[in-house]
């Protein structure tokens, strides 16, 4: 029997979270964004983008890709890869997991 | 006794702003769902836009080559260099992936943009970058036209990019010799390498357009495909310039440091739409054809725009000659009295 060990939050309902879309979420002075995929899945990545810290809450999503909103740089927000410049450092992702109408965040 | 100080506006000079980081600027209040709504890509009316424009680039590019030989020869050419380089304003827009939701539509586009506006596209976008980021921060932002006090020769010489393509030529071949320049200052070493391959294929593509010349016995290679990088310059150069001319260097307002200016369809459609550029600044994932909406939606919270090209030119040119003997003059916009209130 595997036991999960991890620290799960709850971070918002699924409705709060559009399809296609994401939100900004904070937790113990740490930023996440949470999106939901064009296919009603839950991703969660670091909230701000990698190349000068800016927050993503405002970014795109299209599909499976999240664009900065400040210079459009691209990440595939299920594996955190920079998709384009001018990030060059890939995105911390986070397990996310959907009970009932809740969505748990994995920190920690 | 006092000395007027001339600013140091290269990258990290002495009148860099301490600046560190990201800095905060103004946001207009706009729902969040409404600009999510804005930012929204779809390939139609890019595809629709583009279509026409290279329609009339191949139209007027073979009404140019059936009359050479003949003054509408040249008459032709000045239209169709006009056309042409509505490829810098779309160089921009591509360059921020914004106009097209196809992402390869996009960067064909921007490529081919940037080469015949001989504006390599790796480099263009780590500078334009620096430039969102510290749009007319002096000593940080890379793309400022119009320092004070003002270099009046240099801007009219450059109103048919005279100036531009000499510097355009020796940063080619030094970038392909491996020598970035200010681009050091904000490309990242990983990246650095794009850059120099993509300058050695530049030099090349310019090689052979010069000897399609040789070969042709003509001109016609060089004047239809990078030529009107000169020869349709000056209305381009009209209009970049108003973007930030005059108005307020070293604040983190795009309202008091960029200007929109309501302008004629067939202008909109060659600059694609960056007469809303106080707009495009605040929010630049909005594409510039929902340009107009988003004004319209944030015009209560900014200055009231200029209404024409003339309009603004009486307000940039006395602005620069007064620049010549204070550079610390400069334009303030009157902001809305309630956006005032609400800071
Ligand atoms: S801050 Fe995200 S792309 Fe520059």
């Amino acid at each position: 029997m595997t036991t999960d060990t991890k620290t799960w939050i709850d971070v918002c309902a699924v409705d709060d979270v559009e399809i296609e879309d994401l939100i900004e979420v904070s937790h113990d002075g740490n930023t996440y964004a949470i999106y939901r995929s064009p296919d009603d899945t839950f991703h969660a990545t670091d909230g701000h983008c990698t190349h000068e810290k800016v927050s993503l809450a405002d970014g795109l999503v299209m599909d499976y890709v999240i664009e900065c909103p400040m210079h459009n740089a691209r990440f595939d927000y299920r594996t955190g890869e920079v998709k384009s410049a001018p990030a060059c450092v890939n995105l911390k992702t986070f397990e996310v997991k959907r009970e009932g109408d809740r969505i748990l965040l994995a920190v920690g | 006794m006092s000395t007027t100080h001339w600013k140091d506006y290269t990258l990290t000079g002495g009148d860099a702003v301490a600046d560190g980081g990201q800095p905060g600027w103004y946001t207009p209040a706009l729902d969040r769902k409404t600009l999510k709504g804005l930012m929204k890509r779809s390939d139609r009316p890019a595809l629709a836009n583009y279509g026409l424009w290279i329609g009339l680039i191949i139209a007027l590019g073979a009404v140019t080559v059936a009359t050479w030989g003949s003054a509408w020869g040249i008459v032709w050419l000045l239209v169709y260099s006009a056309v042409h380089q509505s490829a810098t304003a779309r160089q921009h827009e591509l360059g921020h992936g914004t106009p097209f939701r196809t992402r390869w539509i996009n960067e064909m586009f921007f490529h081919f943009s940037s080469f015949i506006t001989l504006s390599e596209g790796h480099y263009y976008r780590w500078r334009h970058a620096r430039h969102h980021t510290h749009t007319i921060i002096v000593g940080k932002d890379p793309e400022i036209q119009s320092p004070r006090p003002p270099e009046i020769v240099s801007l009219l010489i450059n109103l048919f990019n005279l100036k531009t393509v000499v510097l355009t030529a020796r940063d080619f071949l030094r970038r392909a010799a491996g020598d970035l320049g200010q681009g050091r200052h904000f490309i990242p070493e990983g990246e650095q390498p794009k850059v120099i391959r993509a300058a050695r294929i530049y030099l090349g593509l310019i090689a052979l357009i010069v000897a399609a010349c040789f070969v042709t016995g003509s001109l016609l290679p060089l004047l239809l495909t990078i030529g009107p990088r000169v020869i349709g310059a000056p209305l381009y150069a009209l209009l970049h310039f108003t973007q930030h001319a005059g108005l307020d260097e070293d604040v983190h307002d795009h309202r008091l440091n960029s200007r929109t200016i309501y302008m004629n369809p067939v202008l909109r459609f060659l600059y694609a739409n960056m007469n809303y550029h106080v707009e495009h600044h605040i929010f630049p994932m909005v594409p510039y054809y929902r340009l107009p909406e988003l004004h319209a939606l944030i015009k209560d919270q900014c200055p009231e725009p200029k209404h024409g090209l003339v309009d603004a030119y009486r307000d940039i040119v006395p602005t620069l000659l007064r620049q010549l003997k204070d550079p610390s003059y400069h334009l303030r916009p009157a902001l809305p009295a309630a956006a005032v209130a609400a800071e």
